[in-house]
């Protein structure tokens, strides 16, 4: 359970675009008929997308109207899970992931680099409002530690040089690559492999 | 070491792609239809006898869960639903099978939802593995098109329709009534059971839940047999498991294994060994963070798999090793796993929202050197109080590990934590005050 905050400013409507009702529509239906309410995560999450990576109250509920259930179960769920931001992130949201398995590996010299780079504070944007970052639990990625998730991608076998490298990116306003940093392919061994070899050469 | 031929999962590097014709290549959906029309009593019998355990944690027999299921359909239908909710720390197999060996994984639903006489199937992943769900929805949408799935799939008579439902960060998603929860689009908070799923489970209907790499494992095992599975290992323990070896190695990796290999023989040969050597081993989690740790002594000797494990009053979990040598602070490691239990615990229980914060907070001291000596048993008496007395495992799975601190390191926490309040000298600790610890930075 993760402590939230709702962001002050709240815009007085919201409404699902075209392309967010056509998905919307297509998520309800994979549910049996008067389940909808089974679709509320994915709903939150469609308008999320929407919104600039966070979830205003008037989306929470729009959404109640919209799978006909009360708008405290909506807010309930909002609040519960962590990955709905109930107020505004940067462009760029770097999720560092410091549980033990990163940690053993040097995740807190990430969150150093973070602070010097991005912001002091966890959850503050970066000067030019692009980039903020926090610390997360478990991404499950955690043979290619010290990772971390910048919005849909991971970024593995990090240090502190490769995340400097790519927040300098960021702010040349280009895409770093995401995935292994250490050369190597998925969560194979580094040079040390002796498993399937006869699938790597073919 | 085990034969690569031996291997179910061949494309865990990713050497071949995903895609159904690369699939095809290596075997998968080759004799599906054959398989189903042997008929439900064969593939449960087969599954039985294969002594296949469920890969998510808990190491229940398959085939036994599958045959919970209600043999005729009632009023209500059957649901398949799989677990890909990975997120226990040390444990990241599920996700290479999502991305790279989808289709081994959607046969297997097939074929299970056939056994339980499921028309749906709901594959629940974590929310973080956006791009691993795209893949498989990817593979599920050619799986449609070839007639692998759908409306009679493979022209065997049956409907299959599988559908992915994404989480949101919530480690506790991954307890099955959890889980369920969280596909009724609730808050995950754990049901009591009895009643169990497997007769009241999604909307009130049967359900069968099973972890990614368990259903993704069935189709090679009934291709090749039974009796090729459990040759595998030993009795209840049989065939292979995949392996993350994370933490302090020299090349941390996933690997497909036999069941039992030492996990010595496991850390040195695949993985480059311990950093600093073997010598320089201080402790390993041998199976995600939930599970007590281990010193070296009994790693020296120790096999992986569920019983050798149990044994050493540790478990395998789901294989996620973490290996912590000498350079690291034991209680800082354990510290920060009461950390994500804090973070992860879902609230509703009273034992374990207030005392995972407390094994928390009361291990940031004593790796700060600033706890009582008597706290120490005290932390025990604590995880204690947790244990059993919560709806689900999340009690025993953020208790166990303190505990195996505790059993193998007591020693150590001893020499750190001198502190007596009487003593003048110290008396610039702030002692006994625990809310401290928030203001600090980053705790």
């Amino acid at each position: 359970m993760s402590v939230k905050k709702i962001h002050k400013q709240q815009p007085e409507t919201f409404k699902f675009n075209d392309k967010s009702m056509e998905a919307a529509n297509k998520i309800v239906s994979n549910y049996p008929d008067g389940k909808q309410q089974s679709a509320v995560m994915a709903l939150l999450y469609i308008a999320q997308r929407q919104n600039d990576n966070w979830i205003p109250l008037q989306a929470m509920k729009y959404i109640a109207k919209f799978l006909d259930m009360p708008y405290i179960k909506v807010y309930e769920v909002a609040t519960f899970y962590s990955m709905y931001n109930l107020s505004p992130v940067g462009k760029y949201f770097f999720q560092v992931c410091t549980t033990t398995p990163c940690m053993l590996r040097g995740a807190y010299e990430l969150v150093k680099v973070c602070k010097k780079k991005i912001s002091e504070k966890e959850n503050v944007l970066s000067d030019d409002g692009k980039i903020s970052w926090m610390e997360v639990e478990c991404l499950g990625a955690c043979v290619n530690a010290p990772m971390m998730q910048v919005n849909d991608d991971y970024y593995e076998d990090l240090n502190d040089k490769k995340l400097e490298e790519i927040i300098e990116t960021i702010y040349q306003n280009k895409i770093p690559k995401p995935g292994s940093y250490s050369g190597r392919m998925n969560t194979e061994p580094v040079n040390n492999r002796k498993t399937l070899l006869g699938n790597k050469n073919a | 070491m085990l034969k690569d031929e031996d291997r179910i999962f061949q494309n865990l590097y990713n050497d071949s792609g995903a895609d159904i014709e690369s699939a095809k290549l290596r075997n998968d959906w080759k004799g599906t239809k054959e398989i189903l029309e042997k008929g439900r009593e064969w593939i449960i019998n087969e599954v039985k006898s294969s002594e296949l355990r469920g890969r998510g944690g808990a190491g229940f027999p398959t085939g036994l869960k599958w045959s919970f299921a209600p043999k005729e359909v009632g009023s209500r239908p059957h649901y398949l639903v799989i677990n890909a909710d990975e997120s226990e720390p040390g444990t990241c197999k599920d996700r290479d099978i999502l991305r790279f060996e989808p289709h081994k994984l959607i046969e297997g639903c097939l074929i299970a939802s056939y056994a339980v006489n499921a028309h749906k199937c709901y594959i629940y992943i974590r929310g973080e593995y956006f791009n691993e769900g795209q893949k498989l929805q990817t593979a599920i949408d050619e799986a449609y098109k070839n007639n692998l799935i759908g409306k009679n799939a493979l022209n065997s008579g049956w409907d299959l329709d599988i559908y992915i439902h994404y989480g949101a960060g919530a480690y506790i998603c991954g307890e099955e009534t959890a889980l369920l929860e969280s596909l009724e689009g609730k808050k995950g908070q754990p049901r009591l059971k009895p009643p169990f799923p497997a007769l009241i489970g999604l909307y009130g209907c049967p359900t069968i839940i099973n972890n990614v790499e368990t259903v993704a494992a069935v189709p090679t095992i009934l291709r090749r047999g039974a009796k090729w599975f459990s040759s595998l290992g030993r009795p209840k323990n049989t065939g292979t498991k995949i392996y993350c070896i994370s933490g302090n190695v020299n090349n941390p990796c996933n690997v497909e294994e036999e069941m039992g290999i030492p996990l010595k023989e496991l850390i040195e040969t695949h993985a480059g060994g311990v950093v600093g050597g073997w010598d320089n081993l201080k402790a390993v989690i041998p199976g995600g963070s939930s599970m007590p740790m281990l010193p070296k002594e009994i790693c020296d000797n120790m096999k992986m798999d569920f019983d050798a494990c149990v044994e050493n009053k540790t478990g395998l979990g789901t294989a996620g090793i973490v290996v912590i040598n000498n350079d690291q602070d034991i209680i800082k490691c354990m510290a920060r796993i009461a950390r994500f239990y804090k973070h992860e615990s879902c609230g509703q229980c009273t034992p374990c929202r207030e005392g995972s914060g407390w094994m928390w907070r009361m291990l940031e001291r004593m790796a700060a050197g600033e706890a009582t000596p008597d706290e120490v048993d005290m932390l025990f008496d604590v995880t204690k109080q947790i244990e059993g007395h919560t709806i689900c495992a999340f009690g025993e799975g953020s208790s166990w590990p303190v505990q195996g601190l505790i059993r193998h390191f007591k020693d150590e926490i001893l020499e750190r934590n001198k502190f007596d309040p009487v003593v003048k000298k110290n008396k610039n600790i702030p002692y006994l005050v625990d809310q401290h610890l928030l203001e600090k930075e980053n705790a």
